[in-house]
């Protein structure tokens, strides 16, 4: 059975797009869409690794990742997050908050399937 | 610091023996001499030089006048604030000039000093506002949720791009689906990136963004509705945070207001409104006062609900007071649309000018403008006079037929064919 991976991002059309190659390569994909409630989806089904992106509705991406990084289970979950090309702030961002690896967007999607990979240590 | 400096508030601060010896070495002229000249004996003028002896009256203006100098810098020496600017302008260049010369400096070249202070302050001001304004990127909530989606929308059709145009095969539905994505995303960049390019022209509400006098000058009438009623009471204007400069225009608006809110009083102007209407040429004949204080004054008072613009400009066009109408924006860097009455009535002097309009702006909005360039009263025989144009936006729900047209600016603006344009629209051209 192939490795999971919880999407959290709100841009519908991305969305697809990241299942679609994401599932195409073997991998199980799960989504969710809105910030206040990814804690949950988290723990709903533990994902292998998590793509995040930094600006979520009701609960931005760096406020789920510090309570990913504040709990047992997924102090040490794989996260890449999606972060905007330019807002150098950002990245600094992430990195204190833990973050494993980051990615700007605009992305290619060879870059998302390496990354991903590689986070789930394929 | 030597044996012959004290210490005063605001930095180290040397006495007027040490600044006579300093000077005197400095003209290369022994004590002896300059004690013959001014007619004492050399060790008296030893004991003044190392501030054993107080000096002042007719001795300090004879050596003074010895040493070519002026008898109140010897006495005071360079101003205190003027010599921290100094001191601040070298730390800040990471220079590293010879900081214990710098009251020497400023004594013996006054006007330089002040000068180099000058841009010291200037260049520490230019360098906030360009901090403020990369700030701005991180901290403006719209402009950083805006390019956040833009960029996403990007993403998104990149991935399904790269899908549809991939080695790989993809069925039909998939093909249909993501064609679909591309092309719904393209639609949503082109408003989102229209919304952005507005916001980024039009100014900007709230003392933080601003970036110019003007601008703190149209943050602070703004936020009173341009009505200052203690102002044209005789008052001054209270409240006011930004820069000297921006307090500078504030003042010079204010007394203008006071003299024109004397011959135009509120309590009379509404009156006046109430009997003849909205149309400022009735009111100038009805008050008698020239038309473009009527203009303003329609802008700087509480007019039954109703929401005017004003604009006016000088001789070269730059924009020199706006206030901003909902659905008119007005351009935050003065590049106007040349077809506004505005400028029409820069080549008319006096003549005043009504022209029905149709704002091209995505909240177009319909109103009519009221605009008349006039001199100012001349300050010398011979000299040519200098024109400003000002201009009153008044929403209409009818223009009538014969609207014309406008935009904000040229950069903005999708009306095609236009005989003013100056540059490429990118929004009808694309991006």
């Amino acid at each position: 059975m192939g490795k999971r991976v919880l999407l959290i991002e709100d841009e519908p059309n991305i969305i697809e797009a990241v299942r679609f190659i994401l599932s195409r390569d073997g991998w199980h994909v799960d989504t969710h869409s809105d910030g206040a409630t990814a804690m949950a989806a988290v723990a709903h089904r533990m994902p292998d690794v998590i793509i995040l992106d930094a600006m979520l509705p009701n609960r931005s991406g760096f406020e789920i990742l510090r309570d990913l990084r504040g709990q047992d289970d997924t102090r040490n979950l794989p996260v890449l997050m999606l972060t905007a090309r330019g807002q150098t702030k950002d990245r600094e961002r992430a990195e204190e908050a833990g973050v494993s690896d980051y990615m700007t967007k605009p992305f290619s999607n060879s870059d998302v399937l390496e990354r991903v990979r590689a986070l789930a240590g394929d | 610091m030597n044996s012959f400096s004290t210490s005063v508030p605001g930095g180290t601060r040397s006495l007027a023996g040490t600044r006579i010896r300093e000077r005197r070495i400095a003209m290369g002229k022994k004590q002896s001499a300059l004690a013959r000249e001014v007619g004492i004996s050399s060790s008296y003028l030893n004991l003044i030089e190392h501030n054993r002896r107080r000096i002042a009256g007719k001795l300090l203006l004879d050596i003074a006048g010895a040493l070519e100098t002026d008898a109140a810098l010897l006495a005071d020496g360079a101003e205190v604030s003027l010599l921290n600017d100094l001191r601040a302008a070298a730390m800040a260049a990471q220079a590293a000039p010879e900081l214990e010369t710098t009251e020497e400096f400023a004594g013996r070249y006054p006007a330089w000093a002040g000068v180099i202070a000058e841009q010291g302050r200037k260049i520490e001001a230019l360098e906030n506002t360009v901090s403020a304004l990369s700030d701005r990127l991180a901290h403006d909530p719209f402009l950083s949720a805006s390019l956040h989606e833009m960029l996403s929308m990007v993403t998104s059709i990149r991935s399904s791009a790269s899908i549809l145009t991939g080695p790989d095969p993809v069925e039909a539905i998939w093909q249909d689906r993501f064609h679909k994505n591309i092309m719904e995303d393209a639609v949503r960049l082109g408003d989102a990136s229209q919304a952005l390019v507005t916001y980024l022209d039009a100014p900007q509400s709230g003392p933080s963004s601003n970036s110019t006098p003007l601008e703190e000058l149209e943050s602070y009438l703004g936020a009173r509705e341009f009505y200052l009623p203690n102002v044209e009471a005789g008052g001054e204007p209270t409240g006011f945070e930004g820069t000297a400069q921006g307090k500078a225009l504030l003042d010079r608006y204010a007394a203008r207001l006071r003299d024109e809110a004397a011959r135009v009083p509120t309590d009379t102007l509404l009156a006046m409104v109430r009997q003849e209407g909205l149309d400022p040429l009735r009111l100038t004949h009805a008050l008698g006062v020239p038309m473009q204080t009527v203009l303003r004054r329609l802008a700087q008072i509480p007019l039954h609900g109703r929401k005017v613009g004003l604009v006016e400009c000088d001789a070269s066009g730059t924009l020199t007071l706006r206030r901003s109408l909902e659905g008119f924006p007005l351009p935050r860097y003065g590049d106007a649309c040349a077809l506004w009455p505005l400028f029409g009535a820069l080549s008319r002097p006096h003549m005043p000018i009504a022209a029905a309009l149709r704002s091209l702006g995505a909240k177009g909005e319909t109103l009519r403008g009221y605009a008349v360039a006039a001199p100012d009263a001349a300050t010398a025989y011979g000299q040519d006079p200098i024109l400003r144009s000002t201009m009153l936006l008044v929403p209409v729900e009818d223009p009538g037929s014969d609207a014309l047209d406008v935009g904000m600016s040229c950069r903005v603006c999708p009306k095609e064919a236009c005989p003013a344009r100056r540059e490429p629209s990118i929004l009808a051209d694309g991006f």
